[in-house]
């Protein structure tokens, strides 16, 4: 047998080593978590009201200036009651969150901020889930990093929980810092 | 089976339903070639202009895949978010956007996930081309094995084989001799 005809045998069992790498690969991923095809976008154009005042219009340039969170949440969902207490204990330590209460009703919504605790600075109203539909919001909660320049850099779908805070957000956040000052 | 549940329930809740329910057979057989129509429920709350629209908007709800309940275009779920997705849609067709166009708008949003047509780039490349480039691997394959396989065949016989399969083939005794 000469050699160049062993190199060509080889080469299946060389392609069914790569398909078992995706494979594997593939394995690992949870396919319900899906990227965002907003990341290093800016956020895109809206006009909403906020949730405390229907009379106060808000857009994209008033979450603007400071590295920022955007949390989608519904008092319909279970999750983000989950990690209201995160949001809280995060907005205790300085970090700017701005809400989306996502297809909700505001009486409720406002009923949820009076009792468990308001940590957000603005809330958007999106009853009818329209900016959600721009931001590409797929299931509440989730939560969005912001950029001085309002530029999303990152998103998590699912609870903000401590893991998730160190492992995803904080080093992005030093990034942006360490690129800005 | 909650989303079967769904279903059921949205069925009952058309006005049309419960009335053909209580018609007997005749209803019930309506009732389930209705049924046969996975479309019936998302285009009922739907006026078109025109066959053309509506077609186009069956079309282009069947090409997207609904984010939340994967695995279901946005004409098959009943999620809330696939009836933001369909009303856009519809809303879309009304302002008079190209087809592209709103396929676009969903890409731009959900990303390439929300279209079960992949669309063709570099990283798309191995699932549209893949098979093509295996197929004629193997095929290149297949052709060298065989050529090299005729040309271990001796081509002629000798003449004391020849002489043999004479024998042979004649079926005269010198052979068992």
């Amino acid at each position: 047998m000469s050699r160049r005809l062993s190199v060509l045998l080889a080469l299946p069992l060389a392609g069914f080593l790569v398909l078992l790498w995706f494979l594997w690969r593939g394995l690992g991923n949870d396919p319900s978590l899906l990227p965002s095809a907003l990341i290093d976008r800016p956020l895109p154009v809206f006009k909403a009201a906020t949730l405390d005042d229907p009379g106060r219009i808000v857009t994209p340039a008033d979450l603007k200036g400071d590295i920022a969170l955007l949390n989608v949440w519904a008092t319909w969902c279970p999750s983000c009651r989950a990690e209201h207490e995160m949001l809280r204990g995060l907005a205790s330590q300085g970090v700017i969150i701005y809400g989306v209460n996502y297809k909700d009703e505001r009486d409720k919504a406002l009923d949820w901020l009076h009792t468990l605790g308001n940590p957000y600075r603005l809330n958007i109203d999106d009853a009818a889930g329209q900016l959600g539909i721009d931001l590409g919001v797929y299931g509440a909660p989730e939560t969005y990093l912001l950029d001085a320049r309002g530029v999303i850099r990152y998103r998590h779908v699912g609870v903000l929980d401590d893991q998730v805070w160190r492992e995803n957000f904080l080093p992005r956040i030093r990034m942006l810092k360490g690129a800005s000052g | 089976m909650n989303a079967l549940l769904r279903r059921v329930r949205a069925w009952v809740s058309i006005p049309a339903v419960p009335a053909l329910l209580k018609g007997g057979l005749r209803g019930m057989l309506i009732l389930v070639l209705l049924m046969a129509s996975p479309l019936f429920a998302a285009i009922n709350a739907y006026e078109f202009k025109d066959p053309a629209q509506e077609q186009r908007f069956r079309h282009l709800i069947e090409e997207l895949r609904c984010p939340k309940c994967q695995n279901q275009t946005i004409a098959d779920s009943n999620a809330p978010l696939s009836q933001d997705l369909r009303q856009r849609v519809y809303t879309m067709l009304e302002e008079g956007r190209g087809d592209a166009e709103i396929i676009e708008f969903m890409v731009a949003r959900y990303g390439d996930f929300i279209t079960y047509r992949p669309p063709v780039k570099p990283a798309t490349w191995l699932l549209w081309f893949g098979p093509f480039v295996l197929l004629a691997a193997v095929a290149l394959g297949v052709g060298i094995w065989i050529r090299r396989r005729a040309r271990q065949i001796p081509p002629e016989l000798s003449a004391q084989e020849r002489e043999r399969l004479r024998l042979l083939l004649t079926g005269s005794g010198e052979e068992s001799k």
